[in-house]
């Protein structure tokens, strides 16, 4: 960057920043408008886990998790990001109870929309039981904060994806906006290869990764609504759209989910690789959607790809 | 004891509960006659897309059309790790079944999980973790994680995990660990008959809130989740 900062407005910065790259805290000073956000429970109370030390691994005064309060186009929102450079954005007792307290909030408040940067290995192995039991209740937070009429909305696009539990967090959301990078699955590709074989997923393979998990397939099988360019203004524009979008929740959506998920096993089910389900799908040279360009990709997933709208 | 000793010990009145491949879906008969819809993955099962879809689906179409509670009975592995299952989402899959699950519990069909095998990973979140209530089987084996994979993931090998799970509630697998923790509401025992002890907790089941975080701090093994949750969710309601 060769211009003063001062020449620069904050959208061109969060245009200019790249949501990979950056960590939690410049995501979110730059996809919230400039200078509203307030942190809860911030790095100087020194919440740390109390479980790392029983494996001499360095604690950190966040937990990982950066949560509070902002504004978005002058409205109030709860966020939440996780910072995939500490301990790979896992989920710990500490690290996960900040967000069910932020969720829990949401849901007595009802007007306030939640978003969650989700940046996630899953669960923090070295503290797995409590690191689950937080998902599981973080997940029972996000459907009792829907019920209560919340928008929740995932933004995917982080270094280490949204793996896990994170990926049943990210299930629950109203809606999902993702970059390419920002990869969605349960099992990773190292813990599949390490069970099943090589044979079954070579995790060294990073296109079989990216065309499998990534933000781009994800896209266009409708797990994700909107995809973005990997850079903070897009994430900050498609968290506007799609909470201008979302829907109510209640049972006709997860009536409308069970119909979406079948549909889906009927058509793709036998599809080996996400390159059968692309054509399958109606794309022309599905083998080159990897290589496409994210305005061109755009383009394609609005004329093709479906949606979860009211049906998740 | 096997799932059928399981299944007529809690049932004394009958049941219409079937195994098909690992999935289990039916019903069964209360002393009170009023009837309990059943769904669960037996027989150590992985718990993939194909799976999930159904359980989902039986719950579904029980709500508006049935009454009464609903029992999860888990023996399962871990989520389906394959190509195929990651490759159709199994992610969404998992959530639906627990959304599905939770959906119905906060809307008048209280769901009791029962955990009488093993059962890990994203697994025990879309099945027992998603219940009202998580109930152990005295023998019952759940591992959030196995230890092949903590070791690749962490680093670590084997043996210096398994020596720390020796001392280490905090991540050990085991019932005993998930109780304290506050995941296991409680733990059924065989000297009684199972059926008493179901229609004993369908008689004072506990408020749909969640409360397994302070469940886990009363019992020693969660001592910061409850009240990091509630200081959040406090500054939150003040920041308005």
């Amino acid at each position: 960057m060769t211009a003063p900062l001062k020449d620069i407005t904050p959208a061109e910065r969060a245009r200019s920043t790249s949501f990979y790259e950056a960590s939690a805290r410049t995501r979110l000073d730059l996809l919230l408008d400039a200078g509203s956000f307030v942190e809860f429970i911030g790095p100087e109370q020194r919440e740390v886990s109390p479980h790392l030390k029983i494996f001499d691994l360095p604690e950190q005064f966040d937990d990982g998790i950066v949560v509070g309060r902002g504004r978005l186009d002058g409205a109030p929102v709860f966020v939440a990001a996780q910072e995939g450079r500490f301990m790979g954005g896992a989920f710990g007792e500490v690290h996960g109870a900040k967000l069910t307290g932020l969720l829990r909030a949401a849901r007595q408040v009802a007007s306030i929309p939640v978003l969650i940067l989700f940046d996630t290995g899953g669960v923090r192995l070295q503290e797995a039981n409590a690191g689950e039991l937080a998902i599981a209740e973080i997940m029972r937070a996000v459907m009792e904060a829907r019920a209560a009429g919340v928008k929740i909305i995932g933004l995917i696009g982080g270094r280490s994806g949204c793996y896990g539990g994170g990926g049943l967090i990210a299930g629950c959301c109203s809606a999902l906006a993702v970059s390419e990078p920002g990869r969605i699955a349960v099992s990773g590709p190292e813990v599949i290869e390490t069970n099943r074989g090589v044979e079954e997923f070579d995790s060294r393979d990073r296109a079989l990764v990216w065309r499998t998990m990534g933000g781009k397939h994800r896209r266009l099988l409708g797990a994700a609504d909107v995809f973005v360019d990997d850079n903070v203004q897009d994430f900050r524009e498609a968290a506007l759209e799609l909470l201008g979008l979302v829907g109510p929740f209640g049972l006709d959506s997860l009536k409308a989910e069970q119909e979406r998920l079948a549909d889906r096993l009927r058509r793709y089910g036998a599809c080996f690789d996400a390159v059968d389900i692309w054509t399958a799908e109606g794309i022309a040279h599905a083998e080159t959607v990897p290589e496409l360009p994210a305005d061109q990709f755009i383009a394609l997933a609005d004329r093709i790809g479906r949606t979860s709208r009211d049906a998740r | 004891m096997t799932l059928d000793d399981i299944l007529t010990a809690l049932f004394p009145d009958g049941h219409e509960v079937r195994n098909d491949k690992g999935v289990l879906l039916g019903t069964a008969t209360l002393r009170s006659g009023d009837s309990m819809l059943v769904l669960g993955v037996a027989d150590r099962t992985a718990l993939g897309v194909d799976e999930a879809i159904r359980l989902s689906g039986h719950v579904l179409r029980s709500i508006g059309r049935d009454s009464g509670p609903i029992l999860v009975l888990v023996d399962s592995d871990s989520q389906r790790m394959s190509k195929r299952d990651e490759l159709l989402g199994l992610n969404e899959f998992l959530a639906h079944l627990a959304k599905v699950l939770i959906h119905a519990d906060m809307n008048g069909r209280p769901t009791i999980g029962l955990l009488y095998g093993h059962s890990a990973a994203g697994a025990l979140l879309a099945t027992g973790l998603a219940t009202r209530v998580l109930v152990g089987l005295p023998g019952a084996d759940p591992a959030v994680m196995d230890l092949p994979s903590m070791a690749k993931v962490t680093k670590l090998s084997m043996e210096a995990l398994e020596e720390k799970a020796k001392s280490t509630p905090v991540f050990a697998p085991g019932l005993s660990n998930l109780t304290q923790m506050g995941a296991v509401h409680l733990t059924w025992s065989h000297a009684a008959p199972l059926a008493d002890q179901l229609e004993a907790l369908l008689a004072d089941m506990p408020a749909a809130r969640d409360g397994r975080d302070a469940l886990g701090k009363a019992r020693g093994g969660r001592l910061k989740a409850a009240e990091i949750a509630e200081r959040v969710r406090d500054l939150a309601l003040q920041a308005r």
